[in-house]
């Protein structure tokens, strides 16, 4: 085992001595006359500190991770050894260079620099991570399950005991058509809610129903769960599916769809206002000066002229819609079927990959390892209507600006 | 053709007037349906929610006697220990029975259905009490106890005499008798303070369960989001709007994070799994790996506000830092970074209030587990904030996975809790948006 503790502690001790020992040695090269100085005494001082916590840090993180890859038993206490010589040679580095001449900021901004660069990365690093963690255990399951079978095949019926039938198809179904009537019901609203704030409200209007509307956004996802599955759920159930005869269950691709419809009415609004008010104002003024009334400028200037943004912000809603979970979780139900009928209970992509890894894990069965292949699916999916619809979102503004 | 006098409106204008009325209409009503969206939401939630924040209290006249608590009579907490909580449950039903016939009251309840009005959980509760303070064996315990769950709903309207003739677990005849102890004081509902402070219980007692763990599990959480979201997010904003070469590699960087702001939450939780858990063998269900995994995800919603805070700053001033000498770095850290750390400040929030609030990816770390040992921030063994939690939002999603119908209530009442903190988290950054934003 790798001692993290000590290590750490030593470097600290390290760079304090390097704060109090680097201005003093940059002094004592001018012999106390602080003017002839490069730099001042306190550049010196955050450059010694710097020169012996980052490589010294960086070290350490990389024993962790050479430790945790290849498994290493024993020489721990080796590598901290390691470690600590790595931050302390940084750091005679630093004091053997605090001298009259040498430009102490330049070089501690170098390392700042360094670490705003390693920040930044922060966020490869993460897709690498999300990517590489999919791949690896999907590549498992492939090899333990038929790529065809899984793509292919419309039956789902995991069994642990093995023989499980993984087919995506009915849950692919399920999310699609969640997600279809999610957007019929928040496309009109939020689109309508979009116009009339920016063509017909007024100023008073727009300030108060702008942030209602917001609010709806900034509600958890798990609390629109729990409204399809106490309010929305019954109340579908007893008003329509059973006096209709449509069935009686409670959670249905009805209940999930209304409510991430609702879910989903602010995103559809704020892009689309967004994009309707970066249609130029001259646009609008033609129209008006040839005699169309509002309505007809809105319907045949605005919103041509609007459309491909309009359509980037769909698509965008609608990966949004595809990877929910708790909505669908609580309010769709966990049958996996084909079927038409939209008081029915489905499932869907992110809810299969719920219910396979909570609970007992065996990460050697396919019946787990199939969630990485959901969730690398749905993660390609998401990301090509993201990148498409970002795309068109982007080359539609440069078309006004 | 008759000419028409301008002032009177011709078949084809009015048409088109109605027209032009009916889309305004349109408009106005998409607005209504959301408003009425979010008052029936709101609504739901409240109603069933509120009663949670209620609960109905027994008031004992217990006599705790020595030869059943301890028949050694040297009161020691070790030998004491011996008497389970099924004998304590004993002594509470014989203290309620002795107490009904003491104020006169006749029912044709059998002394255990009697009993099986006070919660399973008031025998734990006397029996860490007494085991607690020893010296109270032999005296008389005035003490409020928790109601069983359909006695307490029955005060809230969940309960009725209908329903309570088909329910095996109460009886009309008992509910009638706790509307008479009600009427004498003796049953009486009171604020549930131990909602918000005590841990979640088992399946068949939703009147114990509460918050308290979860509460706890989020505030670590948060703590972790905000040390490594916050410095890292504020680093690459300042290294993307002020440093970075316009080249590939940013280019990438930039693409990369408009797309991360959009990666579907339970990706971050597969992420977690693999990563944090099966790879790194972090504690499972701990606010570590949790404040890991939304740190990674409430990073991207960090960078895009600092950046727009940053880009608000007006180019003089890093050019009048410039002019006196200052380098680059410092015309950042002494001069922009002061200015725009409002901005930063409401977009962390905002991030904040994402994060606590997001349930799917701790789902798949394990934070669903049922914990009821409050955790601790430190221990040698788990490490830092290492040990078994649970959050605000799992426990609410938890509780709509039990059977009794009770614990739909203690759901809804945990909802509004998040909903409380959440509203709290958004005003304060409403507020620091008012107070320090400048318009240059």
């Amino acid at each position: 085992m790798l001692p993290l503790t000590t290590p750490l502690l030593i470097i600290a001790v390290l760079a304090l001595m390097g704060w109090l020992l680097a201005p003093r040695r940059a002094i004592a090269s001018v012999d106390g006359d602080i003017r002839r100085l490069a730099s001042l005494p306190r550049q010196h001082g955050l450059n010694a500190v710097l020169s012996t916590i980052v490589p010294g840090v960086a070290a350490l993180i990389g024993a962790v991770v050479a430790f945790r890859v290849s498994n290493f038993e024993t020489g721990g206490t080796l590598a901290a050894i390691g470690v600590v010589a790595v931050a302390a040679a940084g750091l005679l580095f630093a004091l053997a260079r605090s001298t009259e001449t040498f430009r102490a900021r330049t070089s501690a901004e170098m390392w700042i620099k360094l670490l705003l660069i390693t920040a930044s990365s922060i966020a490869i690093l993460t897709t690498v991570g999300i990517v590489l963690s999919m791949v690896f255990e999907t590549s498992n399951f492939f090899s333990q399950y038929n790529w065809t079978d899984f793509f292919f095949s419309a039956e789902w019926s995991p069994n642990f005991r093995g023989d499980s039938a993984l087919g995506i198809l009915p849950l692919l179904w399920g999310t699609l058509y969640i997600s279809f009537i999610a957007l019929a019901f928040a496309v009109p609203i939020g689109l309508f809610a979009a116009i009339y704030l920016s063509e017909y409200a007024g100023r008073r209007m727009r300030s108060i129903a702008k942030p209602v509307i917001e609010i709806l956004a900034g509600i958890p996802t798990i609390v629109y769960g729990l409204f399809a599955l106490i309010t929305v759920g019954p109340f579908l159930r007893d008003y329509f599916a059973q006096p209709m005869g449509f069935g009686d269950s409670a959670s249905s691709v009805m209940t999930a769809g209304l409510v991430m419809g609702i879910m989903l009415i602010p995103f559809v609004s704020s892009l689309s206002d967004d994009i309707i008010n970066a249609v130029p104002q001259a646009m609008r003024d033609g129209s008006y000066g040839l005699g169309a009334t509002k309505s007809e400028t809105i319907r045949q200037v605005i919103i041509p002229a609007a459309l491909p943004g309009i359509v980037g912000a769909i698509l965008l809603a609608a990966s949004r819609a595809i990877g929910e979970t708790m909505i669908v979780v609580l309010g769709a139900g966990a049958a996996a079927r084909l079927s038409l009928n939209p008081f029915e209970a489905m499932t869907t992509v992110t809810v299969k990959i719920v219910s396979q890894l909570t609970g007992d894990t065996d990460f050697a069965a396919p019946e787990t390892l199939v969630a990485f292949a959901l969730g690398l699916t749905l993660f390609v999916i998401t990301l090509g209507l993201n990148v498409f619809a970002l795309y068109i979102v982007r080359k539609y503004r440069e078309q006004y600006e | 053709m008759t000419r028409q006098s301008l002032l009177q409106v011709d078949a084809r204008t009015a048409k088109r007037n109605a027209a032009e009325k009916r889309f305004r209409l349109y408009g106005l009503s998409a607005i209504v349906a959301a408003v009425i969206a979010l008052v029936i939401l709101m609504t739901s939630v409240l109603s069933s929610g509120l009663s949670a924040f209620q609960q109905t209290y027994i008031t004992l006249e217990l006599p705790l006697p020595e030869d059943k608590l301890d028949k050694s009579g040297v009161r020691d907490p070790a030998v004491m220990s011996k008497v389970t909580t099924l004998g304590y449950a004993k002594i509470l039903q014989a203290g309620l029975v002795e107490q009904v016939a003491a104020l006169g009251l006749e029912t044709d309840l059998s002394d255990k259905d009697v009993g099986g009005m006070i919660s399973k959980e008031a025998s734990a509760t006397v029996r860490d009490r007494v085991l607690a303070n020893p010296d109270l064996i032999g005296t008389t315990l005035t003490i409020d106890v928790l109601a069983e769950g359909r006695i307490d709903g029955f005060f809230k309207g969940r309960v009725t005499m209908e329903s309570a003739a088909l329910d095996g677990n109460t009886s009309p005849e008992a509910l009638m008798l706790a509307e008479q102890l009600a009427e004498l004081g003796v049953i009486e509902t009171k604020f549930n303070w131990a909602f918000l402070t005590a841990p979640d219980a088992s399946d068949q007692r939703p009147e114990a369960a509460g918050l308290g763990v979860a509460i706890l599990g989020s505030l670590y959480m948060m703590i972790v989001v905000l040390v490594l979201a916050l410095p890292i997010g504020v680093a690459a904003s300042i290294y993307l709007e002020e440093f970075a070469p316009k080249n590939r590699w940013t280019d990438i960087i930039e693409v990369n994070i408009s797309n991360l702001a959009a990666v579907p939450s339970i990706v971050y939780g597969i992420l977690g799994l693999a990563i944090f858990i099966n790879f790194a063998q972090f504690n499972q269900s701990s606010p570590l790996v949790g404040g890991l995994v939304l740190t990674l995800m409430t990073l991207p919603t960090i960078i895009i506000s600092t950046r727009a805070a940053l880009k608000s700053v007006p180019p003089s001033i890093r050019d009048a830092a410039l002019g006196v000498g200052a380098s680059k770095m410092q015309s950042v850290f002494h001069h922009v970074l002061p200015l725009a750390a409002p901005g930063i400040l409401t977009g962390t929030i905002i991030g904040l209030a994402q994060a606590l609030g997001e349930t799917a990816p701790l789902l798949l770390i394990g934070m669903v587990a049922f914990v009821r040992e409050y955790p601790a921030a430190y221990t040698p063994d788990a490490g830092l904030f290492g040990e078994a939690s649970t959050a605000l939002p799992v426990q609410v999603y938890n509780w709509t996975q039990r059977a009794d119908p009770g614990f739909v209530e203690r759901a809804s009442g945990a909802i509004i809790t998040l909903l409380v903190f959440l509203l709290i988290m958004n005003a304060i950054a409403i507020y620091l948006r008012r107070r320090f934003e400048r318009r240059w």
